[in-house]
């Protein structure tokens, strides 16, 4: 496989460092793996990883459950208000005690320590709330310059910043695979043309390709247009990475004897391609989109955040961040505005973990 | 060798050409351009509008517009900016330099800290040192420079150790011009230098543990060579195959990441004027801005091939 790999036409740095990545380096380390502790701590991270996007993609699932506002709820007066922290003791049930506005210009709070208000669970159509909704809401992660609920837009932004990803990563894998899969199982012309288009995109800087498609279309659109050209867009830039590997794969392992048997069985082509050729790639695969999948993410958010993302009463990580950027002091007076970028940070930390070892670290798109 | 050489100049050549062309002819096709952008908000009469288009040559087809400004570009003139009034020509150098200086400074840093921290853990089993630099580097290889830059940001705010935004002070502080550029440089040089350090590391740490296995590698022990002179001399050498195959591809990273950092520290270079003339649809000057952008990567992608043939002669066969 490694010579097939590094015979592959186009720009050899690319070829090269693929083939270091994937045909020397993964299988020895797994073989000959380090002692046993190494081990131990390779298998725990990775459950870590697991949980935690587990965790985030039932937050992102059980959305309208957990949050205790909807997305669009304002406080107006609790304009950028800090975190309201429960309080937990054995005798009465969690509260929390409620911000009181003490300066109107500077959007300074003081804790009301005089009144504890308690928390109820299922009240209202969610998990847990406030008892007095109207005068002193649950909010965990502070609120933003709308007087929003910063936690309940987080769980929310989680929906459409990770469904996002995960259909980009989908259509990416699609289109690679069908261009990966053609280009190895037809050969020829269609093989150079393919594999030097795929070349080029990834040459470029990814996040400008994406930038500059999304950026010459109409500036305001409806979200179900944003969110389906996003995912267009982000699949383009991704197929490239997901297509050459699978070439590879679909070279090599159309000569194996399974192959030829099936195709000597009469098999038509597309048969052979899709039932026995193609399922040999799905480990790359699957470990290819686990790094597509924060990129996806990043990058969406660094669209949103200058501005071409997701239009403004939508939630995602990155128009949250983009609102708390548009304030000058949200670095040093109200930082719970910057929670989406933790839990980019978590999800892709996750991800990570996940997939430690399983391949390259040869690229991040942010 | 030469012919390998002249085929990857082809290559860049025709790499500068199809980016700047084609956002050109990306940023001419869509619809609304400049003038209704600018002037149209203002509710600016048909009439000056019309003028303005005139004035900037956005009335005629868009083929033509292609074939006059590769007919000018030839003779290096990119056109006016419509958004600054100036020439592209003039406003590119300035900003490709900051964007050069801050991506420059961050492979050196990420270089300086990557390489060694991934040579020392490669080269050891177990521990406690390379298992904390190992968790270190899958930390930061989760915090992308968008993250990053916002985190030292932070940092810097809360601490008031260092400027966050910009890249010189309105007035210059004691100790001249130089020092305070290189004041605002640290965060977003750091911004982007962190994840790419944890990505070296982990890509050097991953080729040394495969060398140091190698019979040759043992056999130098066996003769009596000191640990660190093999690590160090013998082995490095061969380790650095994957780090040099890995350069050329780390800047189209930069440029991306550097896109981030230039946005949230307000860093004046070639990503935010290239955000700005696409916003503002200033077709010339994205033309421009891709071009600059796609000749640092030709450059680059070029200087990693021939090095990378140096290396390893297997790759221009």
């Amino acid at each position: 496989m490694s010579t097939d790999i590094t015979g592959l036409k186009g720009p050899r740095h690319i070829a090269g460092l693929k083939g270091a990545g994937r045909a020397e380096q993964a299988p020895p380390l797994r073989t000959a793996g380090p002692g046993p502790i190494k081990g131990a701590g390779r298998f725990s991270s990775r459950s870590i990883g697991v949980v935690i996007v587990a965790v985030w993609a039932l937050a992102a699932v059980a959305a309208p459950v957990v949050a205790p506002h909807a997305v669009d709820d304002r406080f107006p007066g609790l304009l950028n208000s800090p975190p309201t922290v429960p309080h937990v003791s054995f005798v009465q049930r969690p509260y929390i005690y409620r911000w009181m506005l003490v300066n109107q210009l500077e959007q300074r709070y003081e804790i009301d320590r005089g009144r504890p208000v308690p928390l109820r669970w299922f009240s209202g159509g969610t998990l847990v709330q406030s008892s007095d909704e109207a005068r002193a809401p649950l909010l965990l992660f502070g609120t933003d310059s709308y007087g929003r609920d910063v936690f309940s837009r987080l769980l929310y932004g989680a929906r459409m910043s990770l469904s996002l990803a995960l259909v980009s990563a989908v259509g990416a894998m699609l289109v690679g695979m069908a261009a990966g899969g053609l280009a190895g199982y037809v050969g020829g012309a269609l093989d150079e043309a393919l594999m030097r288009t795929s070349d080029f995109v990834m040459v470029l800087p990814a996040m400008y390709v994406a930038l500059a498609l999304r950026a010459v279309l109409p500036l305001v659109l409806a979200p179900r247009v944003v969110f389906a050209l996003l995912a267009g867009i982000f699949a383009l830039v991704g197929a490239p990475f997901i297509a050459r590997g699978v070439r590879a794969i679909v070279r090599s392992e159309r000569r194996l004897d399974y192959a030829v048997a099936a195709e000597a069985l009469g098999a038509s082509a597309a048969r052979v391609l899709v039932r026995h050729v193609l399922p040999a790639a799905g480990g790359f695969v699957a470990t290819e989109l686990a790094m597509l999948i924060p990129a996806f993410i990043v990058a969406e958010a660094t669209l949103s955040y200058v501005g071409l993302g997701f239009p403004d009463p939508i939630a995602s990580w990155g128009t949250m961040l983009h609102d708390a950027s548009t304030n000058i002091r949200v670095f040093a007076d109200f930082p719970w505005l910057l929670s989406p970028a933790a839990a980019i940070f978590l999800v892709v930390l996750g991800l990570n973990l996940a997939i430690e070892d399983a391949g390259g670290y040869e690229r991040t798109l942010g | 060798m030469t012919r390998y050489i002249i085929r990857r100049l082809a290559f860049a050549l025709f790499l500068v050409v199809a980016v700047s062309s084609a956002s050109l002819l990306l940023a001419g096709a869509v619809p609304g351009d400049f003038a209704s952008g600018t002037l149209g908000l203002e509710g600016a009469r048909r009439d000056r509008l019309e003028q303005a288009r005139e004035r900037y040559g956005l009335d005629k087809p868009l083929a033509v517009q292609y074939r006059d400004w590769v007919a000018h570009a030839v003779r290096l003139d990119f056109g006016n900016s419509l958004l600054y009034d100036r020439p592209v020509g003039d406003l590119i150098p300035e900003r490709a330099v900051n964007t050069a200086v801050l991506a420059l400074t961050a492979l050196t840093l990420a270089t300086l800290v990557g390489l060694p921290l991934g040579i020392v853990v490669g080269s050891r089993h177990g521990g406690l040192m390379p298992s904390a630099i190992r968790a270190g580097s899958v930390v930061l290889l989760s915090m992308p420079p968008l993250l990053t830059s916002l985190f030292l940001v932070f940092v810097a705010a809360r601490t008031g150790w260092l400027p966050i935004s910009g890249m010189r002070s309105a007035v210059a502080p004691p100790g001249g011009a130089a020092l305070d550029v290189l004041r605002h440089l640290v965060v977003p040089a750091a911004a982007i230098a962190l994840p790419l350090a944890a990505m070296f590391e982990r890509l050097q740490s991953q080729a040394m543990r495969e060398v140091v296995r190698q019979p040759y590698v043992l056999a130098a022990v066996a003769r009596g060579a000191s640990r660190s002179r093999v690590v160090w001399r013998d082995a490095l050498k061969a380790a650095l195959r994957p780090i040099a195959a890995v350069y050329g591809l780390v800047v189209g990273t930069l440029l991306s990441g550097s896109f981030a950092v230039e946005v949230i520290t307000a860093w004046p270079g070639l990503g935010r004027l290239m955000l700005e003339a696409l916003s503002a649809r200033d077709v010339y000057l994205v033309a421009g801005c891709a071009g600059m952008g796609s000749i640092f990567l030709a450059v680059a992608t070029l200087f990693s091939d021939v090095a990378l043939a140096f290396v390893d002669p297997r790759v221009t066969e």
